[in-house]
């Protein structure tokens, strides 16, 4: 009943080099799952894996089944253009890291928004405008109407993530994969981004799959935890565990500068209270 | 084709050789060549021989001779008005780089007018004023020159004043005169060559064409150009007087091409390449 | 509130060109008064009297002060009276007019075949980028521009019309368009060799807009949400690759004009470029003037109107040509 199997995977470049190497995990429905590591672990790649969207140089090997329900899941290695299609989207959605350069500059927000609610709900006309504004609503934008007629320059950052999370969701897939979906946002932004992705990941029962570098993030909104360095997972089990008893040296570090950072917050606001 | 920064880079290599023979052939002309020019004893239009490498044209002078002439013409051209266009366009844009408002505004908007005028028909035109020569192409294809030189310049110039360096030297009290030379000249001079390098390509392209249409420097020095010209009436006989100055030009221009992608490699490898 | 900036946009636009016009007449009129001797010295002859002298220069109105003649210019640039030719005594204006039958279709139609042949082959080259044949391709492209395109006029003419003698080597029937067969035959190799020569610089242009949409992050994201890569490149692909390419095709248009003025010299042709030369050997100035003021104005209302287009197409106020925006 797993909405995402993965096992073995491993991702070549041109020359045989791995970014990612013999990864395995799996995901339940409703379940949440962080994946830290920093940049090169592999992480990302291991998310375009998932969506079949590689890029052309590299290969994907081992196995990486999505999908549960009537049909079987699908295989993603290996699979054909015309099967992708018909998945992507509606088993798993991703949300991007930037959405300035992720979102199409010369398209309105709405018309980009009506590209998945037309093919997946297959809504038209006054429907697929009224949709449109539900969607952008339920990201928590304010003036859904301005921002559907605006272009993706025209708004700010976290306007544009809100965005680009509404089209992912406009699918309705059962498998979000946020890949640092606030890493290039402002602090404050950041915040509120994750306090939307909680709320809609919860209501629609959806699973997540949250890929960053910061362990304070990542243990805001997920239970279970994979550490990844160097292509390849070096820890992986609760987050309170992780936290508690990290086992790898590099989990133990990421820990330590995570808590250290937490104790001179606490000063900060113990003498900052003063 | 990727270079690691180890390898040399292929296409610099390949551009100077291509260049060199050419640069070879324009300096070798300048103390001896097969035949004077002057020479028409050859027996016209006669084919390629031991004694004519190159055939001869139609008045009986030695083709190879006059072919490298030629290359000298096309290395003085692209040299010259790489020199004009360089220290016009230098100049000019490192005043606007450091203009502001509407001072800039004027500046760019002149740029961009200059290089939307053809430099051919700006070479036409000083022509008509001041007649067909070699100095006329020469100047007109430089001022053409230094309109592109002068955007790109305000453009860097603008990019690096932007950076915290130069705000951080300002602050330490270096007078502005040090500034452009030791920090702005320094970092715009790599994209610049590269630019020169191009454009030296497109100046002998554009004299060829001044030349062809009997506006380029005369007879018997005449430029690859002319050759063409003349060759073209008797094409079909002479088929190696029409083919040969009209290779070695393109030969120079992707010479200079290459060269430029060279420059490009070596001085940044950062810079995208032209893809 | 979206129709203001644009139509304060257009309006700036046009100021600016009104402004070019006036700023290239009048640079125009400088440079011709720059020249060695007085205009009317074509209309003399050797060892002419003061009063002969004096009689041609009041005939051209050289003899009237500078600004008098400098708004005579002007006035009758903006009524399009470009004088009379000093050789043949016609006058300019419809001299010009029927040389533009040949020119303009000339260019239009090497244009519209260069840019046919420029938008498949530099979209193969950017989707086949790393295989052979896309690699021979952008080698073709770069030599491209590095080829002058009267000697591809020569060696076609050596090829087609002189070795395999199935098109002229030049020329234009004497009765112009009304010979539609004749004449249409005689600028296949012209349009052909200024198609191939310009088709180079758009590949490279096409090719490398496309190579950006590619590797672009918004395709991948159409893709994410099931888009085939067909659907995405058409709903995304093509506008974006558009952009940058209408930013130039202004400038290649300008360009592809150049090369028929020199082609038309290589066939032949009696069109304005021919004219031009011809002009300039004579020293008819007023043709010359003519002929330049009314290149100049094709350039600048050919640069105002591909900018306009490139706005439609693109409203981000970064890129533009001279009214770049903070």
């Amino acid at each position: 009943m797993k909405i995402l199997d993965v096992a073995n995977l491993s991702v070549q470049t041109g020359d045989g080099s791995k970014v990612v190497s013999d990864v395995s995990f799996s995901i339940q429905p409703g379940e949440r799952l962080g994946l830290i590591g920093e940049s090169g672990s592999g992480k990302s790649m291991t998310a375009l894996a998932i969506m079949g969207l590689l890029p052309a140089e590299l290969r994907g090997s081992g196995s990486l089944l999505l999908g549960t329900g009537k049909d079987a899941p699908t295989q993603i290695i290996g699979a054909a253009e015309k099967d992708l299609n018909e998945i992507r989207g509606t088993v798993a959605s991703i949300v991007f890291q930037e959405p300035l350069t992720a979102l199409d500059p010369l398209m309105k927000i709405g018309r980009q928004l009506s590209e998945p609610l037309r093919r997946w709900q297959g809504l038209k006309g006054d429907a697929l405008q009224e949709a449109i504004i539900a969607a952008l609503t339920e990201v928590s934008i304010n003036k859904p109407e301005r921002i559907a007629a605006s272009y993706p320059y025209e708004i700010s950052g976290g306007e544009r993530q809100r965005a680009a999370i509404a089209m992912a969701l406009a699918c309705e897939p059962s498998l979000l994969i946020a890949d640092e979906p606030t890493t290039a946002l402002d602090v404050t932004v950041q915040a509120e981004i994750l306090t939307l992705l909680d709320a809609v990941v919860s209501k629609r029962g959806m699973s997540l799959l949250f890929i960053s570098h910061d362990l304070a993030v990542v243990s805001r909104i997920t239970d279970h935890v994979l550490v990844m360095k160097d292509g390849s997972v070096v820890e992986s089990g609760s987050l309170s565990n992780i936290l508690r008893s990290p086992q790898h040296p590099y989990t133990r570090d990421l820990v330590a500068s995570a808590k250290e950072l937490d104790n001179a917050l606490d000063i900060a606001k113990k003498s900052g209270g003063n | 084709m990727s270079t690691t920064k180890k390898r040399r880079s292929l296409p610099l290599i390949l551009g100077c050789i291509l260049v060199g023979f050419i640069a070879l052939m324009a300096l070798i002309s300048i103390f001896w060549t097969p035949y004077s020019v002057g020479d028409m004893t050859g027996g016209r239009l006669g084919p390629l021989s031991s004694h004519h490498w190159l055939g001869t044209d139609k008045l009986g002078r030695d083709l190879l001779s006059r072919v490298m002439i030629g290359a000298r013409i096309a290395i003085t051209v692209g040299f010259s008005s790489v020199l004009i266009g360089a220290i016009l366009g230098v100049t000019f844009g490192l005043i606007a780089g450091f203009a502001q408002t509407w001072v800039d505004e004027s500046f760019s908007a002149m740029f961009d007018i200059l290089i939307a005028f053809p430099t051919l028909l700006l070479a036409m035109l000083i022509v008509a004023a001041r007649g067909a020569s070699l100095t006329s192409a020469i100047v007109a294809i430089g001022f053409g020159m230094s309109a592109i030189v002068a955007r790109l310049t305000r453009l860097l110039v603008k990019r690096v004043l932007a950076k915290d360096f130069i705000t951080a030297s300002r602050a330490s009290g270096t007078s502005w005169a040090r500034i452009i030379l030791v920090h702005v000249l320094p970092n715009i001079w790599p994209t610049l060559i590269v630019t020169f390098a191009l454009q030296f390509g497109f100046a002998g392209l554009t004299e060829a064409s001044l030349s062809y249409l009997g506006l380029g420097s005369p007879p018997p020095n005449a430029s690859w150009g002319s050759l063409l010209q003349e060759a073209q009436a008797t094409v079909l006989t002479s088929p190696v007087a029409a083919i040969a100055p009209g290779v070695l030009l393109v030969c120079l221009v992707i010479g200079m091409n290459l060269i430029a992608d060279g420059l490009r490699d070596v001085a940044d490898p950062t810079l995208r390449r032209s893809r | 509130m979206k129709k203001s900036p644009m139509i304060k946009y257009i309006l700036r636009r046009v100021m600016v060109l009104l402004i070019s016009l006036f700023a290239a007449s009048t640079s125009l009129f400088v440079l011709l008064r720059m020249l060695p001797g007085d205009p009317a010295n074509a209309l003399l002859t050797v060892g002419a009297t003061p009063e002969q002298i004096a009689a041609a220069r009041h005939s051209v109105g050289s003899d009237l002060p500078l600004i008098e003649q400098f708004f005579h210019w002007i006035r009758d640039l903006s009524t399009f009276h470009l004088g009379t030719s000093l050789i043949g005594n016609v006058p300019v204006g419809p001299e010009i007019n029927s040389r533009l039958s040949v020119t303009v279709p000339l260019t239009l139609i090497s244009f519209f075949v260069a840019i046919t042949i420029a938008v498949p082959v530099g979209f193969i080259a950017a989707y086949r980028a790393k295989t052979w044949y896309g690699a021979i391709l952008n080698s073709i492209s770069q030599l491209g521009i590095a080829i002058p395109v009267f000697w591809v006029g020569v060696i076609l003419i050596l090829v087609f019309a002189l070795h395999f003698m199935v098109l002229p080597a030049g020329g234009f029937p004497p009765t112009g368009w009304s010979d539609l067969g004749q004449a249409l035959r005689s600028l296949i190799l012209p349009v052909a060799t200024i198609a191939l020569v310009m088709s180079a610089s758009l590949t490279r242009y096409v090719r490398s807009a496309t190579l950006d949409v590619l590797n672009s992050d918004y395709l991948r994201t159409s893709r994410s949400l099931g888009s085939s890569f067909m659907e995405a490149m058409w709903r995304h692909g093509i506008r974006n690759a558009a952009s940058p390419v209408v930013s130039i095709l202004g400038m290649e248009l300008a360009t592809t004009f150049i090369g028929a003025v020199v082609v038309e010299s290589v066939f032949a042709l009696p069109g304005l470029g021919s004219l031009l030369v011809q002009a300039i050997a004579q020293r008819d100035y007023p043709i010359i003037q003519g002929i330049l003021f009314v290149s100049t104005m094709a350039v600048l209302v050919i640069g105002f109107l591909a900018d306009l287009a490139q706005r439609f197409i693109d409203p981000r106020m970064s890129k533009s040509l001279a009214g770049r925006n903070a």
